[in-house]
């Protein structure tokens, strides 16, 4: 038995299904996907998600295949196929709900799996793009996943109506069953999906418009809660093959050096200890039995290390170095109307914000269990990007991509960290010499001095006001690192020198003032840098959103008020806006040593506002006590899900503007764990509503992401409005506010 | 030679003492539920009860549980029907669900203590570290957990 059966059939003797009792363990014969017949033995049990994936695909479901994306069993589950990974941001279900919108099946009987990245690479793109970031999943695969729901309900359909030998336009479809209401029969899904599976229609159906969504809109709870609740969810680290050792690595401390020489002797000699491995000439793998021996005997292992270009390097040096570069020569990215000429009159104002390199500390630490055979690879992993692991996989090890299969796990939060694979060709590595399966884990020290971390950023703004207070010039300026040299790829740039990540957030600054200039210098050092969730309008919205209410408090006007009149022709933002005063009981006056602050930023399609109220005490404490969150998405698919992740951005993001920096120190990042990063915990955590303010129309905005950019301004204008002290610099806790709550 | 009970079932292991029991527990039982998030007892991904006491097991050497009784995440109830494990479905608690069997085995050893807490002792209490921000439903999970635990 594979770990897949093996993994079923503890689950369905652990819990028995007290659901539904018509839904036996039985043993079928169906057509398989590859149309020959198959003996498959399908066991039941209470959880909705599956989270691995069989491999290859057309063997082990009993059901038949209707589309690439759904299985119906002959006991009517449904099963639909995900290509995005589940990392918390609920794809496990918005994607079959979409799916499951056209099917019209019984969603008690719908169960999510992940689809397979193999297959997406032989089977030329079966399932589109598999990459999870951007906030993309919904917004990207809304057309084609109702298409595939939409088409495989009319193919039952027509098995129905083929069976009855009636018109198929005589029949409908609901709940899982097809009705032929003059003669008043009807058959559930699974006892026609055999037959469905054949029929190919002569014209695709057309796809359902919002107006008539009976599921998509409906706040539903998730299908993958229920194994996150009883320890039985399987991520990455949890995979268990057959024969498996385990394994650890350490680079070089300082990103980029090299291993000068180590001395593997004293560590062999060690209980369990099988194996030392060098990765190239970049670190060191130490292979034992259990995952605990292999650490000691990491831990123990004496590597000379070359520190490489990095070397002595610190933050108080990049630090300058980003703010030296803003009066250095810049790329243009956005020039609107005349900046310098607006600029010879009026009083200039202007403000230089920064932002550390910050770490994505994902609670799972990165790891990947490899098997490399002669002629087959297995990777159990949790990916943000199935595929792309199988193509990685597949040159690192030289096995052909048909025979490379990647299971991928629920990922233990992803927040972009498991978009590239730093892990994998470790684990092929280590795997191919010691000839065994083998789980390689990160200590958690390991993922944090070994991240690609959101990029530091120096930004700077310059504006002047006309006589009735509002801006007539603005000068946006950012030196940040860039993610594309970073990582040795081209995302979407449109000329040297500039990319979208870089001066997103400032290109796209939604108020309307005549003269606006956006400049760009990209510089890096030997951090590697990286997407982190919601990528540059992660620092670029705490410089805009701050700028603009040091802009308002200049100008002597209320902040809303200030951004409304900016606004004027921008209803979707006006909504939002409007939303967010009412629900914060914006304006109310507030305590003394308390404040309120709002931001508002679009990011990834969605524009999200947020009002901060804080308290600072007199010892200069900050607590974020509560936050209003006004969203428009344009539609929704499941607003429990909105919810969630507009609370999940925002605790992220305040982690970040409260605690967070990665700090470097003779070129090594100086913090492990989180006891030097700290994370917002329970005491930490503001009370967090979310209000939807949607525009709908043909809007479809991602969730993910875009509820962090707007914390860290809103945070920091609301401890201006509690203590009259600008926050500039993040993160909080390094400016001292002692005394300067406001009496 | 190491025993202990681990859900019910008794388990006679020969490692070294020293080793956590987080992967006694992981590598050696075969109860993956409990969870590697830190390795310093600051996250409480691992937390598991040792003679009805939450413990990090990360940091707990497993010569400390020799003769003690052990329950993870996997034996709390066959069924999800313990009472918190009931209000984290009814509160859609998990997102990424990494950290949340650490989270419910510190709600349960917490509640036990303190059947009728107010959002100050779970403030105080419950330290587990979340990446996903689920403390928002954490909280009201915890509520509703006591709720129908005195129900």
């Amino acid at each position: 038995m594979g770990i897949y059966e093996r993994y079923q059939a503890k689950k369905a003797a652990a819990q028995p299904d007290e659901t539904n009792l018509s839904r036996r363990n039985f043993i079928v014969a169906s057509l398989s996907a590859a149309g020959g017949l198959a003996i498959g033995v399908s066991f039941t049990g209470i959880a909705d998600a599956m989270q691995m994936s069989p491999q290859p695909w057309d063997k082990a479901n009993t059901g038949a295949e209707i589309n690439a994306w759904i299985v119906i069993d002959p006991d009517d589950t449904v099963t639909i196929r995900m290509a995005r990974g589940e990392m918390g941001q609920g794809v496990f279900t918005a994607l079959p709900m979409i799916v499951a919108e056209e099917l019209a099946c019984d969603w008690s009987k719908v169960k999510a799996e992940y689809a397979s990245g193999n297959r997406n690479v032989v089977q030329n793109g079966v399932y589109q793009s598999m990459i999870t970031g951007g906030s993309s999943s919904v917004r990207t695969s809304l057309t084609y996943l109702q298409q595939a729901g939409a088409s495989a309900r009319e193919r039952l359909i027509h098995a129905a109506a083929a069976k009855w030998a009636v018109p198929a336009t005589e029949c409908r479809a609901e709940n899982g069953a097809v009705i032929h209401d003059q003669s008043k029969r009807s058959l559930n899904y699974g006892a026609l999906a055999a037959g469905a599976a054949t029929v190919s229609l002569a014209e695709e159906p057309k796809i359902k418009t919002p107006d008539q969504y009976t599921l998509i809109g409906k706040p539903t709870a998730r299908l993958d809660t229920k194994v996150k609740v009883n320890g039985q969810a399987i991520f990455g680290i949890d995979a268990k093959v057959p024969g498996m050792v385990y394994a650890t690595v350490m680079t070089c401390p300082v990103p980029g050096g090299t291993v000068k020489s180590y001395d593997d002797k004293p560590v062999l000699a060690l209980r369990g200890v099988t194996h030392v491995v060098p990765l190239g000439n970049k670190g060191v793998a130490v292979v034992a039995d259990s995952f605990w021996r292999a650490k000691k005997a990491a831990d123990a292992l004496q590597v000379e290390w070359d520190y490489g270009a990095g070397a002595g390097t610190s933050s108080a040096q990049f630090n300058k170095e980003y703010r030296d570069a803003l009066n250095g020569p810049a790329v243009n990215s956005k020039a609107e109307g005349d900046v310098a000429a607006a600029f010879k009159s009026g009083k200039l104002i202007e403000a230089v914000y920064e932002a550390p390199h910050l770490a994505h500390a994902a609670m799972e630490p990165l790891n990947c269990t490899a098997h490399v055979q002669p002629n087959r690879v297995d990777i159990w992993i949790g990916t943000q990007a199935a595929d792309m692991a199988v193509k990685i996989a597949a040159q690192v090890s030289g096995v052909p991509v048909e025979n490379v299969f990647v299971h991928n796990c629920y990922l233990g939060g992803g927040f972009g960290r498991r978009a590239v694979f730093d892990e994998m060709p470790q684990a092929i590595m280590i795997s191919k010499i010691v000839g065994k399966p083998v789980k390689l884990i990160w200590t958690r020290e390991e993922d944090m001095r070994h991240d690609r971390y959101r990029p530091q950023a120096a930004i700077r703004f310059k504006a002047t006001l006309g006589a009735d207070g509002m801006p007539v010039a603005i000068d946006a300026r950012t030196a940040v690192g860039s993610i594309s040299k970073s990582l040795g790829m081209s995302f979407g740039k449109t000329k040297e020198g500039l990319e979208p990540m870089a001066t997103e957030g400032l290109d796209n600054m939604p108020y309307a003032i005549p003269n606006m200039n956006v400049d760009c210098i990209l510089k890096n050092t030997h951090i590697p840098v990286m997407f982190w969730r919601s990528v540059g309008s992660s620092q670029n919205a705490f410089a805009v959103e701050s700028f603009i209410d040091e802009l308002a408090h200049e100008a002597g006007q209320d902040p809303y008020q200030f951004r409304r009149k900016m606004l004027a022709g921008r209803p979707d933002f006006i909504k939002v806006l409007d939303t967010l005063a009412e629900k914060s009981n914006w304006g109310q006056k507030m305590p003394a040593g308390k404040g309120r602050g709002m931001a508002i930023h679009e990011a990834f399609g969605t524009i999200v506002g947020e009002v901060v109220e804080v308290a600072v005490d007199a010892k200069g404490k900050v607590k974020c006590e509560r936050v209003v969150v006004a969203v428009d998405c344009g539609h929704v698919v499941n607003p429990r899900t909105v919810e969630m992740q507009m609370e999940s951005g925002v605790i992220y993001g305040l982690t970040a503007a409260l605690f967070d920096e990665i700090t470097v120190k003779n070129g090594i990042v100086e913090q492990g764990n989180f006891d030097s990063y700290p994370i917002v915990r329970m005491a930490d955590a503001p009370k967090i509503e979310t209000y939807l303010a949607l525009s709908g129309g043909d809007k479809w905005g991602g969730i993910g992401e875009p509820g962090t950019p707007p914390i860290a301004p809103a945070l920091c204008n609301a401890i201006f409005a509690a203590t009259g002290q600008r926050i500039r610099q993040l993160p909080v806790r390094t400016i001292d506010l002692n005394g300067r709550a406001k009496a | 030679m190491i025993v202990m009970t681990v859900n019910g079932t008794r388990h006679e292991i020969d490692i070294e003492p020293d080793t956590p029991l987080l992967w006694v527990l992981r590598d050696e039982i075969g109860l993956t539920g409990t969870k590697y998030g830190c390795g310093i007892a600051q996250c409480g991904a691992c937390t598991v009860h040792v003679d009805g006491l939450p413990i990090r097991s990360c940091s707990f050497p497993v010569s400390g549980a020799d003769g003690t009784k052990i329950t993870t995440i996997e034996g709390l109830s066959d069924d999800v029907s313990h009472p918190v494990q009931a209000a984290w479905i009814a509160e859609d608690v998990p997102q990424c669900g990494y950290c949340q069997s650490g989270q419910i085995m510190a709600a349960v050893a917490f509640l036990k203590e303190n059947p009728t807490p107010t959002d100050a002792d779970i403030d105080e209490s419950i330290t587990n570290i979340c990446r996903c921000g689920t403390y928002p439903r954490l909280r009201a999970a915890i509520h509703r957990a006591a709720a129908l635990m005195k129900a």
